[in-house]
């Protein structure tokens, strides 16, 4: 029983933080909208021309954004880490993002060179195949590479080589291409259109469900792929589906916002740490509210610490989750030797 | 070709409950081992012994299905194991595996549910009765107080016993164990042994397992699978495997012996001739005497140890000469005759506690002739 309510008091937690926080991102900004406005506004589309211009133009779309994509990118870290059985293991520090945004980058060169404009499914698929391909690279690697520093140490190379390609790529480009790409190379959730948060919340949420459904498979899985084949799941067909799933939630945030550091190891680490289980059945969910919440603020925090100039969302999340991964690997070291 | 017969063919009725025919395994399409032919009843226990490295893994991957079959079949109940599905095969085998696995943030409780896997529903919640499957699972290996600890964080002896609890909790009729008393002291092994012994009996499961100890594996199997570094194999009841020449060959033993009947292993036998060291005894008295000269590198001789005596099994393996006596009869003159030569010869005489009684009385001569040639050394005081 005592499991149970702690599981309940960090829902609660989750639900209460993520309200307060959307209300606080609302309202904070160049313009400061009083609360009391905020409600009356997004459930009445009424009250000043310009405050609800902001709220539903800007402030609204970007918030459902870092919401969706936070949660996606969290999620997508797990999914990495059952796979890998390597809790390091993450969108961004095995390439896989880089790699989603070096091809990103082609097709708008190329694309946008061509044609003047990409639509987002365009980018997304972009992001997807770029992201197999890092994916299947590091699994390649995996296959005669059991050590888990070593395939990190591998991941961070590919990422360095995807970037630097792009860095080549941008160089090569043309001058208004370069301000785009640049912006979102870096990472940022600014400028979010409503068509942008309607396909997101559809891959995002028929994806997330679809992990959801996957909790049970996914917990077998966590006893090692031995003992999951032994229990009945078809082991071959599932990894395939895990790093499918994977792929598809880390190249829906690329493509929209660009690669995003350690938000996908620092966010399970901290709900298994929360919840006290590594359950999906309860960890999924978390971890998409936990992501959720972690990139809201840390979103808040890119907008508001420099105000009005913008930091990268990169440079936020990577200074709240860098140091979070870091204590995680020294505990697990102290609970190794003790 | 027996592996033309197909299932529900009564013929298929007649073998085994479950029966590999011909069976060929290996890695990668490559045979390792061959022409496995072995028809086990349900509820028995069948042991895989033999040098590591020979392949024990490989057959009892291949029964797993972690490997496919290379040629022949493995049936159960007359039906090959490759037209099951995944969930019709997780409710007739389940397994406990050597690899040393370390799920975070789980309790005991958590891996043992696991096993209700197969029965659950899409989400994988555990019913009322899962729930109690799993509590009596745990009562069954005791591991009942410690279900709430972090399984990483149990000792080897727990892990074992929590992971027998998770095969269990898959209700099979099949439990196959790779090794699974690597990692643990002797009372967590009779431990682990007398539980599958016990489910075996009592739950007519079929343990198939692979074991390091022969002596236990001739002690609790009712079926042997050897398999020889040269992948030769050889099946059946342990007496007629379990020989002290067939363990010797099938570890290439040179050094030391293997004793079938005790199930225990001796060290090589001393160099040099035991002429200079006698040792007198009888009724099990000699064994540590034998031991310690061993260990200290001394050959010896035995004498006067009964083919019937406790000695004689140790004596056979260690002394480097054996004057022995005929079995439930009164020590002859020629025996006697070789034992007093014996003594002559040595420089130092043991006697290690030999009980003179009416079959051996000639013996209290030889002691006392020992005696006054000032050889004589009782057990405790032979200062060698």
């Amino acid at each position: 029983m005592n499991r149970h309510f702690r599981i309940l008091l960090v829902f609660i937690f989750l639900i209460a933080a993520t309200l307060a926080v959307i209300v606080l991102n609302v309202n904070t900004g160049n313009v400061n909208i009083p609360v009391s406005s905020i409600f009356k506004i997004i459930v009445t589309h009424a009250g000043d021309p310009d405050e609800v211009n902001i709220i539903w133009r800007i402030r609204l779309p970007r918030i459902l954004m870092a919401a969706l994509l936070g949660g996606a990118l969290s999620l997508s870290g797990f999914l990495l880490q059952t796979f890998f059985r390597n809790p390091i293991a993450g969108p961004f520090v095995l390439g896989i993002s880089s790699g989603a945004k070096m091809v990103v980058a082609v097709m708008m060169i190329v694309v946008i060179g061509r044609v003047g404009h990409v639509s987002s499914w365009f980018m997304i698929i972009a992001a997807f195949a770029g992201s197999m391909v890092a994916t299947g690279f590091i699994i390649l690697v995996s296959r005669s590479v059991k050590n888990m520093s070593a395939l990190l140490v591998a991941g961070i190379m590919i990422g360095n080589i995807c970037s630097a390609l792009t860095e080549l790529l941008i160089t090569f480009a043309e001058d208004s291409d370069i301000v785009n790409l640049h912006n979102w190379s870096q990472g940022s959730f600014s400028g979010m259109s409503w068509s942008s948060v309607r396909i997101a919340f559809l891959i995002v949420g028929v994806t997330t469900v679809l992990v959801f459904l996957l909790s049970k498979p996914i917990g077998a899985f966590q006893l090692g792929e031995a003992y999951a084949q032994s229990m009945g799941l078809n082991v071959r067909r599932f990894r395939v589906i895990l790093i499918t799933l994977s792929s598809v939630l880390s190249a829906c945030v690329t493509a929209f916002a660009g690669p995003i550091s350690f938000v996908g190891i620092a966010v399970p680490f901290l709900m298994k740490s929360a919840l006290n289980t590594a359950k999906p059945l309860v960890v999924v969910p978390a971890t998409f509210m936990g992501g959720a919440l972690f990139c809201m603020v840390c979103d808040l925090i890119a907008r508001m610490a420099l105000a009005p100039s913008e930091l990268n969302i990169s440079t936020v999340t990577a200074i709240f989750g860098a140091p979070i991964v870091i204590y995680m690997l020294i505990r697990r070291q102290k609970a190794r030797t003790a | 070709m027996t592996t033309m017969m197909t299932a529900g063919d009564p013929a298929a009725a007649m073998t085994g409950y479950i029966s590999l025919r011909d069976l060929t395994v290996g890695y990668h399409g490559r045979p390792l081992i061959s022409h496995i032919s072995l028809d086990i009843r349900r509820g028995e226990i069948v042991s895989l012994i033999g040098p590591n490295g020979a392949g024990k893994s490989t057959i009892l991957k291949s029964l797993t299905r972690q490997l496919p079959i290379i040629g022949g079949d493995i049936r159960i109940d007359g039906r090959s194991i490759r037209q099951f599905s995944y969930r019709e095969f997780s409710t007739k085998v389940a397994v406990v595996l050597t690899e040393k696995l370390a799920p975070e943030m789980m309790t005991c409780r958590d891996v043992v549910a696991m096993g209700r896997y197969p029965y659950t529903g899409r989400l994988g919640l555990l019913t009322a009765e899962d729930k109690a499957i799993v509590e009596e699972a745990m009562a069954s290996v005791r591991v009942g107080e410690i279900a709430d600890n972090d399984f990483s964080a149990i000792s080897d002896g727990q892990r074992q016993r929590v992971l027998l609890a998770r095969a269990v909790c898959q209700d099979p009729e099949i439990i196959i164990l790779d090794e699974p008393t690597s990692y643990l002291d002797i009372r967590h092994k009779l431990e682990l042994l007398t539980l599958l012994s016990r489910m075996a009996r009592e739950k007519g499961i079929t343990v198939i397992m692979s074991l390091h100890e022969i002596d236990f594996a001739m002690k609790v199997s009712d079926r042997i699978i050897s398999v020889g570094e040269d992948r030769s194999i050889m099946t059946g009841e342990p007496e007629t495997i379990v020989t002290d020449s067939k363990v010797r060959k099938l570890y290439g033993i040179t050094q030391g012996s293997f004793n079938s009947l005790f199930g225990s292993a001796e060290m090589p036998r001393p160099d040099g001739d035991g002429r200079s060291i006698l040792v007198l005894s009888n009724n099990g008295r000699g064994i540590p005497v034998y031991r310690r000269l061993q260990k200290e590198g001394r050959a010896f001789t035995a004498a006067v140890v009964s083919r019937s005596d406790l000695d004689y099994a140790v004596a056979r393996e260690l002394a480097t000469r054996l004057i022995t006596a005929e079995p439930c009869e009164p020590i002859g003159e020629e025996c006697l005759r070789r034992v007093r030569e014996a003594v002559g010869e040595a420089s130092v005489v043991i006697d290690a506690g030999l009980q003179i009684g009416s079959t051996n009385s000639g013996m209290k001569e030889v002691l006392d002739e020992a005696r006054r040639q000032g050889k004589l050394r009782s057990e405790d005081t032979a200062a060698l």
